[in-house]
């Protein structure tokens, strides 16, 4: 006789069940604070387009406590988004020399070079001029 | 003569008798150099001869008896009881399959997936015997070669939140079988396969979990083999769209 027995599987609580997968969520879920930033970044450039007064006074308010917050959890869920998929890229991205793959740390350092050299470039215009 | 022993709770399901699954206790003998497959090779043996499940080569290579080892999917053959000893261990059969009975999975729809992915060399014109073989150097071996050692055990599947939720998901060995073939310089297939490949069910459905790679017992690293489809079906989409008549 058969009968096949289906297991269901939780749609909303399936990923508290193992550490990677909660890692995975974590990762996943950083998008939306990034999305978040977004908004906010928007309105700070429509403000800019407000005039000098206006831009002034959306600034001075960022420099609240909670907006600080915000920026600085921002800031975390940017790094850890950014980090663990330059950990992921050597997966995605095979490079070969004749039979030899160029080995992990070159793909992923790669990233972090660029990273790096994107930043310096960047606090150099925000700091340096 | 074992010295101790160590308790296994093993999931039953017999269709027959009862409309949903119990756990039941054994106890076997515990010894340093045993597998979770021997320990239930003597429950079978000596116990209980009604208990189901599959198993073949006792070594890794036939795929045939990866289950749910305190909830992670393992081969039985290389999940040694010494890594779980003294505790009991709690054995199911692979997560996001049907059950046909006890630990024995359907495996029908990993099937049907996996010959849709056509695993095998397609050329446009074969050539005649008398021309000899499809000659490949190491470097083009070297290529494909991590994806050939797949051995369908399926543990991928049983990691696969994506597959649990959604089973029309193609999934991860089949993909990386897919990537095997399209990746070997003898083959000519990849047109044929793209259809599978490059539909919503195919790769794009993979949110890149990657538990399917850190359960494979052979190292193929089934998700790195679907994000470099993704990365080659991405790429065959702009130029398509780039070079109409020169992709062809």
């Amino acid at each position: 006789m058969r009968e096949p027995y289906r297991r269901s599987m939780s749609a909303t609580t399936w990923w508290l069940s193992k550490r990677i997968y909660v890692l995975f969520m974590l990762r996943e879920l950083t998008s939306v604070l990034i999305a978040a930033f977004l908004v906010v970044y928007l309105i700070q450039l429509a403000q800019l387009a407000q005039g000098a007064e206006a831009y002034t006074a959306f600034v001075e308010r960022l420099a609240s406590p909670g907006w600080i917050i915000f920026h600085l959890l921002v800031l975390i869920a940017a790094l850890y988004h950014s980090i663990t998929w330059f950990n992921l890229t050597p997966q995605v991205i095979i490079l070969r020399r004749g039979e030899e793959q160029v080995p992990s740390i070159f793909i992923a350092g790669s990233h972090y070079v660029a990273w790096l050299a994107v930043s310096v470039v960047i606090v150099w215009v925000v700091v340096g001029n | 003569m074992a010295k101790s022993s160590i308790t296994l709770e093993v999931f039953r399901y017999r269709p027959e008798i009862e409309q949903e699954p119990t756990f039941q206790t054994y106890t076997a003998p515990y010894h340093e150099d045993w597998v979770v497959l021997d320990a239930l090779n003597y429950i079978k043996d000596e116990v209980d001869g009604s208990l189901s499940y599959r198993w073949s080569c006792r070594m890794g290579v036939c795929g045939s008896c990866g289950m749910m080892v305190n909830g992670e999917p393992k081969l039985t053959c290389a999940a040694f009881l010494k890594d779980y000893y003294p505790a009991p261990i709690r054995v199911e059969p692979l997560a996001n399959f049907p059950v046909e009975r006890d630990l024995v999975i359907n495996m029908d729809d990993f099937m049907h997936k996996l010959k849709d992915v056509q695993p095998w060399i397609i050329r446009d014109q074969e050539k005649p015997v008398s021309e000899g073989e499809y000659l490949q150097s190491p470097a083009e071996l070297a290529t494909y070669k991590q994806f050939s050692m797949c051995i369908n055990c399926m543990l991928c599947y049983a990691a696969c939140p994506v597959y649990g939720l959604d089973p029309s998901f193609i999934g991860p060995a089949a993909i990386a079988l897919a990537q095997r073939y399209n990746l070997d310089s003898r083959d000519q297939g990849q047109d044929a396969r793209r259809e599978v490949i490059s539909q919503h069910e195919g790769v794009w459905q993979c949110t890149f979990v990657s538990e399917c790679s850190v359960v494979c017992p052979k190292d193929v690293d089934p998700a790195g083999a679907i994000q470099q489809a993704k990365v080659s079906g991405a790429i065959d989409w702009f130029k398509s769209v780039l070079m109409p008549r020169g992709s062809q």
